[in-house]
């Protein structure tokens, strides 16, 4: 790490010690939306990460986004990824794919955390295969018309500008998908149910209905037909963001698995003198390690314009998946106390294992690196 | 109004474990941080800069890499930084005189704001060195600062009282950690630090007195052991017991 990326990091876990720690319980087992500490996190910077400061963004490298990502969800997954589908999702994609007009309406208050975005692709029967998605736009004089339901949203019931992902040429499967960016009270566009989930309580997952809902020509997000690309792309990015969470979350569960075994004594010792334990622990130091070097790679093939998709997939992958075992590891460590919902351990497991779900599941990963490799 | 800061780079003792053999401290590998006391003093600099205006400098004596740490208090909010390079077997006599003569280089400055110690060695000396070697007023131990136009009030924490002392310009004034909570600084503006200017000085071009009068022979940890003393009788017997002990001890009075 650079000094200056180990300040970034030194900064960020103040913040994090400061204002999410005292309230990542009551976020998790209250459903608790903590508007007040995202307007902190735009103050600080960490609702427009890597936008650009012309944009009103941070403009800090895809390392330093990492390393944030990290920070805030080795303390709650929930402002992980809630921060995460902000930053990378919304925000990344409108600066990625939008044009200077689009960047200059929507991005300062979006980065300033004075408002959500959301991305919205999945529906009730088109998650892992994009191409069949239902929801349709169709041109009617200057304005594009939406149809159709989202699902699994985040943030979508709380977002202020919506990219929403829409069949522009039915008789196509991927290459007739464009983007719309929808204001939120558009008339016609609604949110149902919002969902009742395994973990990450605190972050918002939304149904979202359209019906005849009319949206500005401009606000194409992207070339007519090109969305798959575009949303690809975009995924690309969300991975290595998803492993930095992931890293995040495992090494919460290391630095408490850490301290427990120190602290707990069972048969006249510590339970960390066991090498039972020591080699749980060991094990989980290392793939957190490596997890999060394959992260770095990712982000710093980003940060130098080189191909980075398969990376991406790879450190998703690996990271998710050491991930969900350390959780699982750390509760074992900390015996019944783990399982008791008085200690995080147990909030830990439920919310990484998002993390083997969102923006491609592992086996569409292995998908994804498979074709990378050419099979 | 310009301020200069008197900031130093120390090892972060939170990270810092004692050879249990030797008690020696170890060192190798210690992260290193600025002084938080000297954070506070920072905060203060701006918190008075964002009410008249004005320039923050702040001044380290320090090895180069201390560079790095300057950079953080540059993002919180100080304009520029001055490094005076040197070894670290200066004493305090030599700092002193070190950033006396760098804040005269410096020429124009109404306040001087120093932590009230490191919280490495804890000598609070180099506050008023610099005070007394550059001939103006100190205020020392300050909890609270108001800075007026023309002169400054500052409330002095005295351990059991606290006492209020005014002083004109220029004046040198040694800040308290309950002063104020240093602010973290943003995304943006740890970006913005890497354009800020940090000169490098060396310790030579200010004086040619460079040789300590005070030589630190050995650092040790002070061994800390527990006594083990457990009351476990009836309870009122075992309450009466351990205050007993704790008056022995010098603990109550
Ligand atoms: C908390 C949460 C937040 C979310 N946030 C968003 C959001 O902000 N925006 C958004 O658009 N979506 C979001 N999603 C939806 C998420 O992207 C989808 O759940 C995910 O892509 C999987 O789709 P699915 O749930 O329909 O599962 P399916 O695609 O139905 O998959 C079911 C199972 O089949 C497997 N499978 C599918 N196809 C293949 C194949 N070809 N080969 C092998 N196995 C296969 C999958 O791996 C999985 O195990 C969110 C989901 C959750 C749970
Ligand atoms: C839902 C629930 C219901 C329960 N119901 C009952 C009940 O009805 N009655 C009852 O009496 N108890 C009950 N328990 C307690 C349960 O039996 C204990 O939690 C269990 O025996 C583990 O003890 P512990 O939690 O103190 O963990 P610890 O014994 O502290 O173990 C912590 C970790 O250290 C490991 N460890 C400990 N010793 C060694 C060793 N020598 N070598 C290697 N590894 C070691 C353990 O395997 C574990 O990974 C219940 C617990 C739960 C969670």
């Amino acid at each position: 790490m650079t000094e200056e990326q180990k300040l970034f990091q030194k900064t960020v876990r103040k913040f994090c010690e400061k204002e999410i720690k005292p309230l990542a319980s009551k976020i998790d087992k209250e459903e608790y939306f903590p508007w007040d500490m995202y307007k902190k996190m735009g103050k600080l910077g960490l609702m427009g990460m890597t936008v650009p400061k012309k944009y009103g963004g941070a403009g800090i490298d895809k390392i330093c986004y990492m390393i944030a990502l990290e920070e805030i969800s080795r303390l709650c997954g929930s402002t992980g990824i809630t921060i995460e589908a902000h930053n990378t999702l919304g925000n990344g994609y409108i600066y990625e794919a939008g044009t200077e007009e689009q960047r200059k309406k929507y991005l300062p208050r979006l980065t300033g955390g004075e408002a959500f975005t959301a991305l919205a692709i999945t529906e009730p029967n088109a998650g892992s295969d994009v191409g069949g998605i239902q929801t349709t736009a169709v041109i009617d004089g200057d304005e594009w018309v939406l149809n159709g339901t989202k699902q699994f949203i985040t943030s979508g019931d709380i977002a202020e500008a919506i990219i929403v992902m829409a069949k522009t040429d039915k008789t196509k499967g991927t290459k007739g998908i464009s983007a719309f960016i929808l204001e939120k009270d558009t008339p016609g566009f609604k949110v149902g149910q919002l969902e009742d989930k395994l973990g990450l309580r605190g972050s918002k997952t939304a149904e979202l209905i359209f019906e005849d809902c009319h949206v500005p020509k401009e606000n194409i997000l992207g070339e007519k037909d090109k969305g798959f690309y575009g949303v690809m792309d975009t995924l690309d990015r969300g991975r290595t963001a998803v492993g930095a969470m992931s890293v995040g979350i495992a090494r919460g569960a290391l630095e408490d698995s850490i301290a427990y075994a120190k602290q707990r004594e069972q048969f006249g010792r510590p339970i960390g003198k066991f090498q039972a334990i020591q080699w749980m622990i060991a094990d989980m130091a290392t793939e957190i390690e490596a997890a999060r070097l394959l992260v770095y790679r990712a982000a710093y093939l980003e940060d130098n314009n080189m191909s980075f998709s398969k990376e991406a997939a790879i450190a998703k992958l690996f990271a998710s998946e050491i991930a969900m075992r350390a959780t699982r590891n750390a509760i074992q460590i900390h015996g019944g106390y783990g399982y008791m919902r008085d200690r995080p351990l147990e909030r830990y497991f439920r919310d990484i294992k998002l993390s083997q779900i969102g923006e491609g599941t592992s086996e569409i990963q292995r998908i994804v690196i498979a074709k990378r490799l050419g099979l | 109004m310009n301020i200069i800061v008197c900031a130093k780079q120390v090892v972060d003792v939170s990270e810092m474990k004692v050879d249990s053999k030797t008690k020696k401290p170890i060192l190798q590998g210690v992260p290193q941080k600025i002084s938080d006391i000297d954070k506070n003093a920072i905060e203060e600099a701006i918190k008075i800069k964002d009410k008249h205006g004005g320039k923050i400098t702040v001044v380290t004596v320090g090895p180069s890499d201390a560079k790095e740490r300057i950079k953080e208090l540059l993002a919180m909010g100080a304009d520029e930084g001055v490094l005076i390079s040197s070894t670290d077997k200066y004493d305090y006599r030599i700092v002193s005189s070190l950033l006396a003569e760098a804040i005269k280089k410096i020429g124009e400055y109404d306040i001087v704001l120093c932590g009230e110690a490191s919280i490495d060695m804890f000598s609070g000396q180099v506050g008023p060195r610099v005070a007394g070697l550059l001939n103006i007023p100190q205020i020392t131990y300050a909890q609270n600062i108001n800075a007026e136009k023309d002169k400054t009030v500052a409330m002095r924490n005295m351990g059991d009282k606290s006492v209020t002392t005014e002083s004109s310009y220029p004046v040198l004034i040694t800040v308290t950690k309950e002063i104020n909570e240093p602010r973290l600084p943003s995304l943006m503006q740890i970006l913005g630090a890497a354009n800020k200017p940090i000169n490098e000085w060396s310790a030579g071009s200010l004086t040619k007195e460079l040789q300590p009068k005070v030589e630190t022979i050995e650092l040790k940890g002070i061994p800390m052991q527990r006594k083990n003393i457990v009351y476990k009788d009836d309870v009122d017997d075992s309450v009466k017991k351990l205050v007993d002990s704790l008056a022995k001890e010098g603990v109550l009075r």
